[in-house]
């Protein structure tokens, strides 16, 4: 744990590639991961669609931008959580209530 | 310091894209994003590895500060007008980092990338070479850089600012919500410290909010004018952001950017640390 606790923290707040596999050292036992697509209305994803997490207050916790495939990921904890989608197609909003592992959620713009 | 002199909107940046003196700097911890597209004639910076020093945490010195502007061809009397993605974080963490070794001109560009790519304005692909210059540092001006022993004798006496999102500055969580949430340091705030998230001074958009509400938003969460002010995050980036809105929007006096921020602060020995969405008592 030691070694990859410290490049976690070298790491910044840059947000991680979207379409990127769960790193190996995510323990989906501790870990609340959030993860969906962004779709238009016709269904198609939405890449480069900014995504923001808020929490139970609509306060902003974290923000990332769609991999090619209109995905997203965010690192949270267990609890009620909102989504926002803004993007050139369209906002979206959605509400998703999270355990501990990995919760899908689909998010549509229009 | 106001917003007019150190904020210029997408439209006067899409203008002024090849005005001469004018350098567009692009900052990002990802330059992924400045590869796939960037504002004609930006050049990049990487927060991590042209900002920072490469083996001990600290940034690079003075030396290296001017081989680096330098080399990318950006000169003392140039306009610098910096953007990035995350809402800023970088660019503002860069501009701030700019004050701090004295350029005289430099802007932040509104809304940053975000902005830039909602409008739908025009990206280039195209590699950016400047020629070289002779760029020439101040020494750190270190009345905008606070470090962790003025941190911890500001408690219960200067304006501490948290500017993380609630459950960071709470304890519930350890990091912003993009990134895995296993962290060595400690969880909470520094005692005293308000909560005001840097979320708060910025529409969905990436633009600032305007003066009346950005002076009301630190009204009310009570900053007291008549003291010094210290901002911090997680690691500096964030408060930069916040620095920024308070020293170079608004035009506080003595306001102080902790670049160690809570990385450095959760992993110190023996200093006070608050938990729960109260700031907590000195």
């Amino acid at each position: 744990m030691t070694a990859q606790t410290a490049s976690t923290v070298a790491a910044g707040c840059a947000a991680p590639d979207q379409a990127a596999p769960l790193p190996l050292s995510v323990d989906l036992e501790k870990e609340t991961v959030i993860t969906g697509t962004v779709q238009a209305a016709g269904g198609d994803p939405v890449a480069g669609a900014y995504v923001r997490l808020l929490d139970r207050s609509g306060e902003f916790t974290a923000e990332v931008v769609t991999s090619p495939a209109g995905q997203f990921r965010f690192f949270a904890a267990p609890g009620t959580w909102q989504l926002r989608a803004l993007s050139r197609f369209g906002n979206g909003d959605a509400t998703v209530t999270a355990d501990r592992g990995v919760n899908e959620v689909s998010l549509a713009v229009a | 310091m106001s917003r007019e002199s150190a904020l210029v909107s997408a439209d006067w940046a899409e203008k002024n894209i090849a005005a001469p003196g004018v350098v567009f700097v692009e900052v990002d911890e990802d330059t992924t994003a400045y590869d796939g597209g960037h504002i004609a004639g930006a050049i990049k910076l990487d927060w991590r590895t042209d900002l920072q020093d490469p083996v001990r945490r600290d940034f690079v010195n003075k030396e290296q500060f001017e081989a680096l502007l330098s080399s990318r061809g950006i000169g003392n009397d140039d306009t610098v007008v910096l953007y990035g993605g995350n809402n800023n974080w970088f660019a503002a963490y860069a501009y701030w980092y700019f004050k701090l070794y004295g350029h005289g001109d430099v802007k932040l560009l509104d809304g940053g990338r975000k902005k830039w790519e909602l409008d739908a304005r025009p990206l280039s692909k195209d590699a950016v070479e400047r020629p070289a210059t002779q760029y020439v540092a101040q020494e750190q001006d270190l009345s905008i850089r606070a470090f962790r022993d003025d941190v911890v004798k500001a408690i219960g006496v200067q304006n501490l600012v948290d500017v993380r999102s609630p459950d960071e500055y709470a304890g519930r969580l350890l990091a912003p919500a993009h990134l895995p949430q296993e962290q060595a340091q400690r969880a909470g705030h520094i005692p005293t410290a308000i909560s005001v998230p840097w979320s708060k001074a910025a529409n969905e958009d990436g633009t600032f909010k305007s003066d009346s509400e950005l002076a009301e938003l630190y009204a009310a969460a009570g900053i007291d004018d008549s003291k010094d002010t210290i901002a911090y995050c997680r690691i500096g980036e964030r408060s930069s952001h916040t620095w920024f809105v308070l020293q170079e929007i608004l035009g506080k006096a003595n306001v102080k950017n902790y670049d160690g921020s809570w990385t450095e602060y959760g992993s110190l020995v023996g200093v006070p640390v608050a938990l729960g969405d109260e700031p907590g008592k000195a």
